[in-house]
C-alpha cells in the first residue's frame, strides 16, 4: 500500500492503495463517486470512462500509479442540475437512458469527442462512440442526444441552416379505429 | 383511422425536467441509508388510510434502529386490503404510490405515477413513487412479463380512485356541501359553483382514518383490488396519455442516482467467488496460504462454494484470482459446440406441453397434420437452430447482505425482491419477515439474469464471516455463469394444394428447458449459490409455442424440453430472457410463413392477412405496411444488382396484451456478408397508452436489442463456456445501430394498458432474416444470422 494523489474534478484527494489498483476502485470506494462505473474491468464497454487529460479512458484498468498529477474529469463533476454540461442536458432532453448504467461512458466519451471535433458528421459521431455498450439498447436516443449536444454547442458559431439533421426516429400516435 | 403526427424533434422540444427538490416526494431509489430517518414520521398515522408523512418527505426506512428487537425494525404494513399500503400523502400535499413493481430504465414508475395523478386528481410533479422494498412495497410480484402497466398500474389506479372517492366524502362532511357539488383538483376538494371554498387532501386527512379494499387474495403479477369508486373515462384523462417526463432520467444522466452498486454498509468487506475451470468440477483443497500476503484477505469455504472477502475490493479481487484450489478431475459435462444441435434433437424428451404450466393441459396428436401433409400437392419442412444466449448484463451481478442475530437485511437489483427474500430466507433458515431486501437500480436485466445470483452469494458470506459483506461479480462470471437463454431446435413443416393454399401447420418446438432456473429465486435451488451448498436443482420445464390467430389448416403446436446438461450448478442453465422463448419461437414461425409464402408465390403480408382472424392483428399488420410503403410482391426480389443489396421482411407478434408487426429493411454487402438492419417500421397495440414517449423509448429498445441478439450466441467447449466478455460475446455496436426507427401507436383508450416491454423484441430476428431472404435468395435457418 502506498498514498497516491488524485487531482479529480478540480479538487485534490489522497488515496491509499496498491500501485496497480485501477483508477475506477479509487474513484468508486475511496471518492465515492457515482459516475464512472464497473462493468467488465478489461476496457471493453466503457461503463467507467473518465477523461484523463483531455481524453475518454477506461478508468477500471489503468493503474491508479499512473494517474498522478493528472487531470481527471469525471461525470460527477461534469455538470449539476442547475448547470447542466451541454451534453447532459441533451441527453435529458432525449431521454437517452434506460436502465442508465452504461450512460456514463457515453456522455464522457462524447464530451471528450466533441472538444476534440465539435462539428462532427452523423458518421463521425457513430465513429466517436464505437465500442461503448449498451445492452438496453439506446444507441438511436444516444445518437439524438450527442447530434443534439453538437448542434448546441456549435449553434453560436453557425446558422441554423448549416447544421446537420438530426438522427430521426419519427413517432407517431394513432387513434384506435376499433 | 385519424393520426396525429409528432415528429421526434417535436417530442424533444418539452423542458428539461426539474431535478427533485428537497420539497419534492421522493422515490426509494433516492433514499439515504446514511441519514437516520424517524421511521414513526414515516408511519405517522399508522393505522390511517392515508397516512401523513414529516415535512422533510419521504425516505428509506433508516438500516439502524433505535428498536432493540430489530437493527431496521418491523414491516411497514403492506397488507394489500389496507388503502395506505399504496397511496400515502405528506402534510404538505405530497403523494406517495407503494409500487410492488419496479421500474428497470422503461419508464415504468413515470407511468405510475401519472395513473396515481389522474385518479386521485393530483399534480403527477407531486407524486413519488416508492419500488421494490419488501419492508414497503406489497407483493405485486417484481419486473415480470411486461406487467409493470398492464397488470402492475390496476391496483395503484384502483387505490387512487378509491381515495379520491373518500376524499371527496369526507370534504362533504366537513363543508356541509353534498358531493355531487365537489370537484377535486390539484390535491384539493372544491366547490363546483364556489371554486372560493376548497380544502386540501393534506387538510382532509390530517386526523387520519382507515378504510379497506377489496383483494383477490392473491400476490405476485395478478394481485388485484378494487374500490367502490367509479373510475375516470378516458375522455376526462389530463395526465394518463401524456408524455410526462420520466423520473428517473436526470439522475441517471446527472450521476446522481444511488444504483445497488453503490450501496456500502459500515464494517463493509468485499467478496469474491471462484469458479471452478472445468464446469463440473468442485474444490478438493483449498491452500489459504496461496493468499495470505494479500492483507486482510481469507477464505470462506462451505459445500462446494469458494471465496473470497476483503477490507479492500482491489486485494479481494487479487485474492480470488490468486486463491490456489484444487478441483476434481471430472468428465467434461458439454458436448462440443459443433454437436449441439445434434445433441437437441438425439435428446430424449424429458417434458412436453401436455404437461400443465401457467394454463391447463394441452394433449396434442401430431399425427393428423402429417397425414394431411403427406396427402398434400406440397410438402415444405424446415428446422431452425436457436443457440444459448446470455443475459449479458452492462454489470455482472452484485449484492450486499447484512447477516446477523437473526436477521438479514439485503440490497439486490434483482427483479423480483419479494421472491428473493423468500429464497434468502430459506437459505438462511429464517422466518421471512425477518428478511428485508432492498431492491436498487442495476443495470438492465432482461429476464432471469445473474441479478439475484450475488445476493445470495453475499447473504451466505456475511452469515460466515458476521460482517456485511458485498458480492460483485467479475465480468467473466457475468458472461459465463448467468442463467442462459435456452438453445432449440424448432421443425416447422406445412403442406400445400395445387393452387399454394395451406393444407396444414406443423411447429415442435424442442429445446432445453425454461424452466431448468425458475423465473425467481424463492428458492435456494435455483441459484447458483444453493445448488453448490447442496440444494437439489428442480426439475421443472417450459418452453411454448406461438400464440397468434393464424387460422391454419390442420394445424398443430408443440413443445418438447430435453433434459440439462448438467444436473447442478451448470453454467448453461437456462432461464426466460426477455420475452421467455417467443423470439425464438417467432423466429421459426414467421420465417417458415415467408418460406410458404415464397414458395407459393404470395406477397409476406399478403399471405398474414390471408390467415389472420384477430382484428387487432390485422390492424397493425396494415398500419405497417403503410407505415413502412411495403411494395407487394413476393420475396425475394429479382432484381437486385450490385455488391450491395437491399431487402425487406416482415414478422408479428402478439403477447402480453399487445400486438405488434415490424418491417425490417437490410442492407447486405455480398462481398463481405454484413448484414444491416438498417430501417425498422412497427406498429404497436398495447391498448391505453398511458406515456406516448416512454413508450416509443421503449419499443426502440426493444428493437435495438433485437438487432443485437439476432447475431449473439454463447460459445462454449466440452470442459466450460468460453464467451467469457464482450469480446468473446460481442453485442451489438453502435456502428452497427439501425439508421432509423419508426413506430406508430394504436391508441385504445378504452382498453386496459397492455405490456411494451417485450412484445416488439419478439418480432426482430425473424423480420431481419425475411429481409435478407428478400435481399439475396438466402434462407438463414440459424441465430446469429450470417452469411459469410
Amino acid at each position: 500500500m502506498a498514498r497516491f494523489v488524485l487531482n479529480v474534478d478540480g479538487e485534490r484527494h489522497e488515496v491509499e492503495s496498491d500501485p496497480d489498483m485501477p483508477l475506477l476502485y479509487a474513484l468508486r470506494n475511496d471518492l465515492a463517486l457515482k459516475g464512472p462505473k464497473f462493468g467488465c474491468g478489461l476496457a471493453q464497454c466503457g461503463a467507467c470512462t473518465v477523461i484523463i487529460d483531455g481524453n475518454a479512458t477506461r478508468s477500471c484498468v489503468i493503474p491508479i500509479a499512473a494517474v498522478e498529477g493528472a487531470s481527471i474529469r469525471t461525470l460527477d463533476g461534469l455538470g449539476s442540475a442547475e448547470r447542466p454540461h451541454p451534453v447532459q442536458a441533451a441527453f435529458i432532453e432525449e431521454e437517452a437512458a434506460q436502465c442508465g448504467y452504461c450512460t456514463n461512458g457515453w456522455i464522457m466519451t462524447a464530451v471528450a469527442g466533441l472538444e476534440r471535433n465539435p462539428n462532427p458528421t452523423d458518421r463521425e459521431i457513430r465513429e466517436m462512440l464505437a465500442g461503448l455498450k449498451c445492452r438496453c439498447g439506446t444507441h438511436m436516443a444516444i445518437l439524438r442526444a450527442v447530434r443534439r449536444a453538437a448542434n448546441a454547442l456549435a449553434s453560436a458559431e453557425r446558422p441554423a441552416s448549416e447544421r446537420p439533421d438530426g438522427i430521426g426516429s419519427v413517432q407517431r400516435a394513432q387513434e384506435g379505429s376499433a | 383511422m385519424s393520426r396525429v403526427e409528432t415528429s421526434a424533434r417535436t417530442a424533444v422540444e418539452s423542458p428539461t425536467p426539474q431535478r427533485s427538490g428537497s420539497a419534492r416526494p421522493r422515490d426509494a431509489v433516492a433514499g439515504d441509508t446514511a441519514r437516520g430517518i424517524d421511521r414513526r414520521g414515516f408511519l405517522r398515522g399508522g393505522a390511517a388510510l392515508v397516512f401523513t408523512l414529516t415535512g422533510g418527505g419521504l425516505s428509506i426506512l433508516p438500516i439502524r434502529s433505535a428498536d432493540a428487537q430489530s437493527r431496521w425494525a418491523a414491516a411497514r404494513d403492506t397488507d394489500p386490503t389496507r388503502l395506505d399500503t399504496w397511496i400515502a400523502i405528506s402534510e404538505s400535499g405530497d403523494v406517495t404510490a407503494f409500487f410492488g413493481k419496479m421500474d428497470m430504465g422503461q419508464g415504468v414508475d413515470t407511468a405510475i405515477a401519472q395513473v396515481v395523478a389522474e385518479e386521485l386528481d393530483v399534480d403527477v410533479e407531486h407524486v413519488g413513487v416508492v419500488m421494490g422494498d419488501t419492508h414497503l412495497t406489497p407483493n405485486q410480484g417484481g419486473a415480470s412479463g411486461s406487467s409493470g402497466c398492464r397488470q402492475g398500474s390496476i391496483p395503484l389506479r384502483n387505490a387512487a380512485a378509491e381515495a379520491r372517492r373518500v376524499l371527496v366524502e369526507r370534504a362533504s362532511e366537513k363543508l356541509g356541501v353534498p358531493v355531487e357539488r365537489l370537484r377535486t383538483q390539484s390535491g384539493a376538494v372544491l366547490v363546483a359553483d364556489d371554486p372560493g371554498t376548497r380544502v386540501t387532501y393534506a387538510e382532509l386527512i390530517a386526523d387520519g382514518f382507515e378504510h379497506e379494499l377489496d383483494w383477490n387474495g392473491r400476490y405476485g403479477n395478478g394481485l388485484l383490488v378494487e374500490g367502490r369508486a367509479a373510475r375516470k373515462s378516458p375522455r376526462e384523462y389530463r395526465v394518463v396519455g401524456t408524455a410526462v417526463p420520466r423520473k428517473d432520467v436526470p439522475g441517471k444522466i446527472l450521476a446522481t442516482t444511488e444504483f445497488c452498486h453503490h450501496v456500502t454498509l459500515p464494517g463493509m468487506l468485499h467478496g469474491r467467488a471462484v469458479r471452478p475451470p472445468v464446469a463440473n468440477a468442485v474444490p478438493v483443497a483449498v491452500d489459504e496460504r496461496s493468499i495470505a500476503h494479500i492483507p486482510g484477505a481469507r477464505v470462506v469455504h462451505v459445500g462446494d462454494f469458494v471465496a473470497v472477502v476483503a477490507e479492500h475490493e482491489w486485494h479481494a479481487i487479487k485474492a480470488a484470482r490468486e486463491l490456489a484450489v484444487t478441483w476434481s478431475e471430472t468428465e467434461p459435462p458439454f458436448p462440443s459446440m459443433e454437436r449441439l444441435y445434434d445433441h437437441i434433437r438425439a435428446a430424449p424428451v424429458a417434458a412436453d406441453n401436455s404437461v400443465a404450466n401457467f394454463g391447463p393441459r394441452r394433449p396434442y396428436d401430431p399425427q393428423p397434420t402429417l397425414d394431411a401433409i403427406a396427402a398434400s400437392a406440397v410438402a415444405l419442412e424446415a428446422e431452425y437452430e436457436l443457440p444459448f444466449q446470455s443475459h449479458a448484463r452492462m454489470a455482472p451481478s452484485v449484492g450486499v447482505a447484512d447477516v446477523r442475530d437473526g436477521e438479514a437485511l439485503v440490497f439486490s437489483d434483482t427483479q423480483k425482491p419479494h421472491d428473493t427474500r423468500d429464497g434468502i430466507a430459506k437459505l438462511l433458515g429464517l422466518p421471512p419477515e425477518r428478511v428485508r431486501v432492498v431492491w436498487r437500480p442495476g443495470p438492465g436485466s432482461y429476464g432471469r439474469s445473474d441479478a439475484d445470483e450475488a445476493a445470495f452469494e453475499a447473504a451466505v458470506l456475511s452469515r460466515e464471516v458476521g460482517r456485511p459483506v458485498r458480492v460483485q461479480w467479475m465480468r467473466d462470471e457475468g458472461h459465463a455463469w448467468d442463467p442462459k437463454a435456452p438453445a432449440a431446435v424448432i421443425t416447422c413443416k406445412a403442406g400445400l394444394d395445387a393452387d399454394g393454399r395451406l393444407t396444414a401447420w406443423y411447429f415442435r418446438a424442442k429445446g432445453f428447458s425454461g424452466w431448468d432456473v425458475m423465473f425467481n429465486a424463492s428458492d435456494p435451488k435455483d441459484t447458483l449459490v444453493g445448488q453448490l451448498l447442496g440444494w437439489p436443482k428442480g426439475d421443472a420445464h417450459n418452453f411454448g409455442v406461438p400464440g397468434e390467430s393464424y387460422a391454419f389448416p390442420n394445424a398443430v403446436k408443440f413443445w418438447e424440453t430435453i433434459p440439462p446438461l448438467m444436473e447442478r450448478a451448470s453454467p448453461l442453465r437456462c432461464a426466460h430472457m426477455r420475452a421467455p422463448q417467443e423470439p425464438q419461437l417467432h423466429f421459426a414461425q414467421e420465417c417458415f410463413l415467408d418460406e410458404v409464402g415464397a414458395r407459393a408465390g404470395v406477397d409476406p403480408i399478403e399471405l398474414r392477412l390471408s390467415l389472420l382472424t384477430d382484428e387487432r392483428e390485422i390492424a397493425v399488420l396494415r398500419a405497417v405496411k403503410e407505415l413502412s410503403g411495403w411494395e407487394t410482391r413476393p420475396s425475394p426480389r429479382t432484381n437486385a444488382g450490385g455488391d450491395v443489396v437491399t431487402g425487406r421482411g416482415v414478422a408479428i407478434n402478439s403477447g402480453f396484451g399487445a400486438h405488434v408487426a415490424t418491417v425490417c429493411e437490410v442492407e447486405v454487402d455480398r462481398k463481405s456478408g454484413r448484414i444491416w438492419a438498417k430501417r425498422f417500421f412497427v406498429a404497436h397495440d398495447c391498448g391505453l397508452v398511458i406515456n406516448p414517449k416512454g413508450l416509443v423509448a421503449t419499443i426502440e429498445g426493444n428493437i435495438v436489442q433485437g438487432v443485437s441478439r439476432t447475431f449473439e450466441e454463447v460459445r462454449f467447449d466440452e470442459r466450460a463456456v468460453r464467451s467469457v466478455d464482450w469480446a468473446t460475446y460481442s453485442i451489438l455496436d453502435v456502428m452497427d445501430a439501425p439508421e432509423s426507427i419508426e413506430v406508430v401507436t394504436i391508441n385504445r383508450p378504452e382498453l386496459p394498458p397492455g405490456g411494451a416491454g417485450e412484445p416488439t423484441h419478439v418480432t426482430v430476428p425473424a423480420a431481419i432474416a425475411n429481409a435478407v431472404f428478400d435481399a439475396t435468395g438466402v434462407r438463414l435457418r440459424r441465430i446469429p444470422l450470417r452469411l459469410a
